[in-house]
């Protein structure tokens, strides 16, 4: 009797640990993520809020609550619009270009060709030097007095450009960069996708006399047009957040000025100015205020691009 | 035609991939004075390792490297694991509130991280992770690519019957995941963890707000070697050869499998 009381104890305590098991685990599975970007994702941004509403400095122990003060005094400051111009303008330069020689590098890629595995890997190469690597070695090529750039535009008649000096010349500079890193990464992602699209629509197609630019339009871009939608999406999230180039730009050029994007800020970004509040001039109050009118402008940048790109054109569904 | 067409343009394009790099490394193998020639030299010279020592001289780089490979390499680690975790979650457990909760993850690789480094920063002074590893290596534990990436994996590549068979034997959870799921998940955990190394490894802005020049990492020392007064290109791209390009190198050679992972990782709905 003892004994099969003690048994049935033992099979209800397993039944219990198994039912405990079978409902708790997954949550503990994924607690780690959920915690960590509690903590160090979500935490920060909500408190960059609070900040931005008090006079708050590195120095000081004492933070006085101003209100809105910060963010008056930002839409009247003249290098947070020159900021922004500059964050839209490289953005502009670097990402168009860059997503149409991608699509384009991605269909010339997604036909049987030789040497495939070669092709993929050298278009990935820039995206694996890391950016430091990459702004230290632009800026040489850049380089005014014996950059390789300006020797080969000197075949031309053009001489001693000053690319780190001019508003232009810097955001094609600094936006080159930009698109030798990330081309090939988004035409490969821009390949995955087009390897879905089924090949009997091509054939069609084909049989039809479409030309391969037809091709292009006709099939390849609408049947690919989420892939298109999520890297337009994303691009814009990251040209808004440009940093590391313009702040190593300034250090290596030569141009002087590191935080400030050049002597007259001529190529600082958005980014660029929050860092140089936040860590060269230790304003927390302030460059919060300006992380969140920064955090506005993404949104609104990366919500316009896709509703654009999502209504762009295409036949199919 | 057309073919002969494409193989020019790919080649092009992939010798203006490849040309920077090659050109860090002729300008980092010279003497400064040989940068002001015309035409420029295209051929590297026999500098380099001199122009190595001076970069080791300059700044802590032996540390730098020790660093780097300490922190990318515990983020890779733990990154592999926790994906792997919560991916078997989300992709074959059942739960409540299962969807919404994966499409919170997806979704919150979206929000531009870098506007919260203010407070964060705050936060590592508090807790005086200033100057420390912790600080880089703690927030990036576990990332929502990871595990959407595994997840993406797992529920295509892991038998539910396995795990239902699994269930029958009397196996947990726990198990299950380390006998059925792990073995499984390897292929695209190796991925995933090169990839994981590789950003960590190449991470700058985090690492340059947080850390001192004193105890650096790769990225840091680097942009400390190229921010100096004198504007001095060998040292810096002698600097860039030695701290990226054993990373390009490894990438070359295993980078079939690292590109399968990013095309598969890409495919979204």
């Amino acid at each position: 009797m003892a004994t099969l009381q003690a048994t049935a104890r033992r099979r209800h305590r397993r039944l219990v640990r198994h039912t405990l098991d079978l409902k708790l685990s997954p949550y503990a599975y994924i607690a780690p993520f959920f915690l960590l970007f509690c903590a160090f994702g979500v935490f920060p941004l909500i408190f960059t809020a609070w900040v931005s509403l008090h006079e708050w400095t590195l120095t000081s122990d004492v933070h006085t609550f101003i209100g809105a003060e910060n963010f008056t005094t930002l839409l009247g400051d003249g290098y947070f619009w020159n900021a922004t111009f500059n964050t839209f303008s490289i953005g502009i330069i670097s990402t168009v270009p860059q997503l149409v020689l991608a699509i384009w590098l991605a269909h010339l890629l997604n036909r049987p060709l030789r040497a495939q595995t070669f092709f993929r890997i050298t278009l990935l190469v820039p995206n694996v030097t890391s950016v430091v690597a990459v702004v230290v070695i632009f800026s040489q090529l850049f380089g005014r007095d014996y950059g390789l750039i300006n020797w080969m535009l000197s075949w031309f008649g053009i001489d001693g450009v000053a690319w780190a000096e001019g508003t232009a010349t810097s955001h094609v500079a600094i936006s080159a960069m930009i698109m030798w890193r990330w081309t090939g990464y988004n035409a490969l992602i821009f390949l995955a996708a087009m390897q879905a699209v089924p090949k009997e629509l091509y054939e069609a197609a084909t049989l039809d006399g479409a030309s391969n630019l037809t091709q292009l339009r006709k099939i390849t871009i609408p049947m690919i047009k989420p892939t298109i939608v999520f890297v337009v999406t994303v691009s814009t999230i990251g040209a808004m957040q440009i940093l590391a180039e313009p702040l190593l730009f300034g250090a290596g050029s030569g141009a002087g000025g590191i935080t400030s994007g050049g002597p007259d800020h001529q190529f600082q970004t958005l980014a660029l100015y929050v860092y140089d509040l936040g860590f060269n001039k230790f304003d927390f109050g302030y460059a919060s205020a300006a992380s969140w009118v920064m955090f506005l402008f993404v949104v609104l940048a990366a919500g316009v691009n896709y509703l654009l790109t999502r209504r762009m054109g295409g036949a199919f569904k | 035609m057309r073919r002969r067409l494409s193989y020019l343009t790919l080649l092009a394009v992939a010798f203006f991939s490849i040309f920077p790099l090659y050109y860090s490394v002729v300008v980092a193998s010279r003497h400064n004075s040989a940068l002001a020639e015309v035409p420029p030299p295209l051929l590297p010279g026999g500098n380099f390792f001199a122009n190595v020592a001076r970069v080791f001289d300059t700044v802590p780089f032996a540390m730098a490297l020790l660093n780097s490979f300490l922190v990318a390499g515990s983020i890779a680690v733990a990154v592999m694991f926790f994906s792997t975790l919560a991916g078997f979650a989300f992709a074959k457990l059942s739960f409540r509130g299962k969807n919404i909760l994966l499409l919170i993850t997806v979704a919150t690789m979206m929000v531009p991280a870098q506007l919260g480094i203010i407070p964060l920063y705050m936060l590592m002074v508090k807790i005086e992770w200033t100057g420390s590893m912790y600080a880089l290596v703690v927030p990036a534990l576990v990332n929502a690519f990871g595990v959407f990436f595994m997840t993406q994996y797992l529920s295509r590549a892991l038998p539910t019957e396995l795990l239902e068979a699994g269930r029958v034997d009397g196996a947990t959870t726990w198990r299950l995941f380390w006998h059925v799921v792990l073995p499984t998940a390897r292929p695209a955990a190796a991925v995933l963890g090169m990839l994981t190394f590789m950003s960590a490894w190449n991470d700058y802005f985090w690492p340059l707000v947080v850390l001192t020049p004193e105890n650096p990492t790769v990225q840091v020392a680097l942009s400390t070697l190229a921010s100096g007064y004198v504007n001095d290109y060998v040292l810096g791209l002698a600097g860039t050869a030695v701290g990226t390009l054993p990373l390009i190198l490894v990438f070359i050679l295993l980078g079939k499998q690292i590109i399968g992972g990013i095309m598969q990782g890409a495919v979204k709905g």
